[in-house]
């Protein structure tokens, strides 16, 4: 199994090295000039050829590409040209709100859409199933910046029942960092006030990016729910007499969850990319945001740095997805 | 064609049909589909305000609440927002079919040579599909619609390019089991040349599951255009793009929510239409996925 991990490790290289040459190529291939922007309206053209000086933006592709490479192995994302901070130290600053982000919309995700999979294939075609099925369907097509508009509408403006974004209010003091979660912090603080505060600024953000992974997990489980229902085993277990809760929750629900659990890491990766929308909508200061100023200013560093976490991440998320078949069926064997 | 198979694909149309026409839900799906063409169609026509779709405004009339003159209120400009809706039915549906049909042609092209000609070509185009689709494709459409400067083109192309990969691996395992059918056999033999048989023989007949993708795809497509207008990318208004719209009224919530809301609205009730046509469709293409 250890060489089944090293080996998955290693694959990910060529995939993070082709993801910097087509940012690359992206950069510096298209129209637009970062340098610039950068410089401001006022700039002279020698100012801006200083300004191009200073970040070797003056020096042929294939040079910067390099320069990028040979700084990467030693832990070196290059530089914002806009706010001249080291990428690094703004991806280890956003990447925890992110992930917190992403865990709890996940959660939420995993707790509702496998019950209501569940569910949807014990009454299948019958109302719970037709009203999960068009529920799920409104939800996946439910933008979420839109839904997010609208739960600050309902909760923040109207209601006043949650902060309208943010996370966590500048005049209060956070917790001491330890995970970077705030949430989390709090609680190894063991400060109520600041968990709760935590809380409701994760509240509807989440609630926000939950909809649409909530929607294909259930989709999924009402499908592979349904396929195990028609097992031998079940029949069998039937024709024992077993209560149809014990069949259902003891012998069905965890053969179907293995088939669930690919989506679920696939969905892992498609929300910490898709998370720009939502932070947009509610000012939550993490990865998505931060891609999204760069982006507006063309300053390329910091883009690829972004994607480069974001693919690490779903790699490592799918290889643990993939070790995790193998704690729920100890017949998968890795090879 | 001979008049058999005519006539067999006469029935099997027939029979999907009745089988679409089973489900309410499939129908209802087709029924918004039909409204919101017409109206991508039509809309800028039946405005009820053309003026402001062209950009004119109206300042004396500013933020009015919906009324029975402004059934959706006016925005910040004193513009109808729903003059703005009808004609941004047009732009958000020809911009997500736009996409679609930029990402199937290039992708059904990368996927059939590929799967078509097997071995090193297969290997290098696969990888690079790979490589796509690990990059978060909302983060690279955003960057290449960024570096391309604003405008409604740019953005197409700028998410077409993240959107080709799901069909180059669709169409690639589609041709690699239809290559190997008996009837592919018998083209060659016949001395048929690869491009006759990958387009005469091959192809159509992995169009159900390609049109099945397209239909799924085209509410998506919908929302990334609009994703991309809400974060500021893309189109820029005057044009009324539903995401534009939105962004753009945003920070006149709570008090005139009618801004936002309506244009909101709009979007979710396009997406919901082609989902639930695609759902339908699906049902009714493939087999595999009916239950």
């Amino acid at each position: 199994m250890l060489r089944f991990v090293l080996r998955r490790l290693v694959l990910v290289l060529p995939v993070l090295l082709g993801m910097t040459v087509m940012m690359f190529i992206i950069a510096r291939l298209l129209p637009g000039d970062p340098v610039a922007l950068a410089a401001g309206p006022n700039a002279t053209a020698a100012e801006i050829a200083a300004y191009a000086a200073e970040f070797g933006l003056d020096q042929p592709v294939t040079v910067q590409y390099w320069r990028y490479l040979s700084g990467l192995l030693g832990g070196d994302f290059g530089v914002s040209i806009f706010s001249r901070r080291p990428v690094l130290d703004d991806l280890l600053t956003y990447l925890p709100a992110t992930l917190e982000l992403v865990l709890a919309a996940m959660f939420l995700a995993v707790v509702l859409g496998i019950p209501a999979g569940l569910a949807a294939a014990v009454w299948r075609n019958r109302w719970p199933d037709y009203l999960g099925r068009v529920a799920a369907l409104a939800a996946i097509s439910m933008p979420r910046f839109f839904l997010g508009l609208l739960l600050q509408l309902g909760f923040a403006m109207w209601l006043l029942w949650l902060p309208l974004g943010g996370r966590f209010p500048i005049i209060l003091e956070p917790p001491p960092l330890v995970t970077g979660f705030l949430t989390l912090d709090a609680l190894i603080a063991g400060d109520g006030t600041a968990f709760a505060t935590a809380c409701r600024h994760l509240a509807m953000p989440a609630i926000a990016m939950c909809l649409s992974p909530l929607a294909t997990i259930m989709r999924m489980m009402r499908a592979s729910t349904i396929e195990v229902l028609q097992q031998d085993y079940v029949m069998t277990a039937r024709a024992l007499g077993l209560p149809a809760r014990q069949i259902v929750f003891k012998y069905v629900a965890k053969n179907a969850v293995s088939a669930t659990l690919t989506v679920i890491g696939l969905y892992f990766g498609w929300l910490l990319g898709g998370t720009v929308l939502v932070e947009t909508v509610f000012d939550w200061p993490g990865l998505g945001l931060y891609a999204t100023q760069a982006i507006v200013s063309q300053d390329f560093m910091p883009v690829i740095g972004v994607a480069m976490v974001i693919g690490l991440l779903f790699v490592l998320v799918n290889l643990v997805v993939d070790l995790l078949y193998g704690v729920i069926n100890p017949k998968v064997r890795y090879s | 064609m001979t008049h058999a198979v005519a006539s067999a694909r006469g029935q099997a149309l027939r029979r999907g049909w009745f089988r679409f026409r089973q489900s309410g839900l499939s129908m209802l799906g087709a029924a918004l589909v039909v409204a919101v063409l017409a109206i991508a169609i039509v809309g800028p026509w039946i405005a009820p305000f053309p003026g402001h779709v062209a950009g004119g405004v109206d300042t004396a009339n500013r933020f009015l609440a919906p009324s029975l003159a402004h059934p959706f209120g006016t925005n910040e400009l004193g513009q109808d927002v729903l003059s703005l809706v009808l004609a941004g039915t047009r732009i958000s549906v020809l911009a997500g079919l736009g996409v679609v049909v930029l990402g199937t042609l290039f992708g059904t092209l990368v996927g059939a040579v590929a799967g078509f000609a097997g071995g090193w070509t297969d290997e290098v185009l696969m990888r690079l599909s790979d490589l796509k689709l690990t990059i978060p494709g909302l983060i690279l459409a955003m960057a290449v619609a960024a570096a391309l400067g604003a405008g409604l083109l740019n953005m197409v192309i700028a998410i077409a390019l993240s959107w080709w990969p799901g069909y180059a691996r669709l169409v690639r395992g589609e041709v690699l089991a239809r290559k190997e059918e008996v009837y592919v056999a018998a083209a060659r033999a016949i001395g048929a040349s690869p491009a006759r048989i990958l387009f005469r023989h091959v192809l159509p007949n992995i169009v159900s599951p390609v049109v099945v993708k397209m239909s799924l795809d085209m509410g998506f497509a919908i929302l990334t255009v609009a994703s991309l207008g809400f974060i500021g990318i893309g189109v820029r208004p005057p044009t009324p793009e539903w995401g534009t719209l939105l962004s753009v009224s945003r920070s006149y919530m709570p008090d005139f929510w009618w801004t936002a809301v309506f244009p909101g609205l709009a979007m979710f009730v396009a997406i919901f239409g082609f989902n639930l046509l695609g759902d339908g469709l699906r049902d009714v293409l493939d087999p595999r996925a009916r239950r």
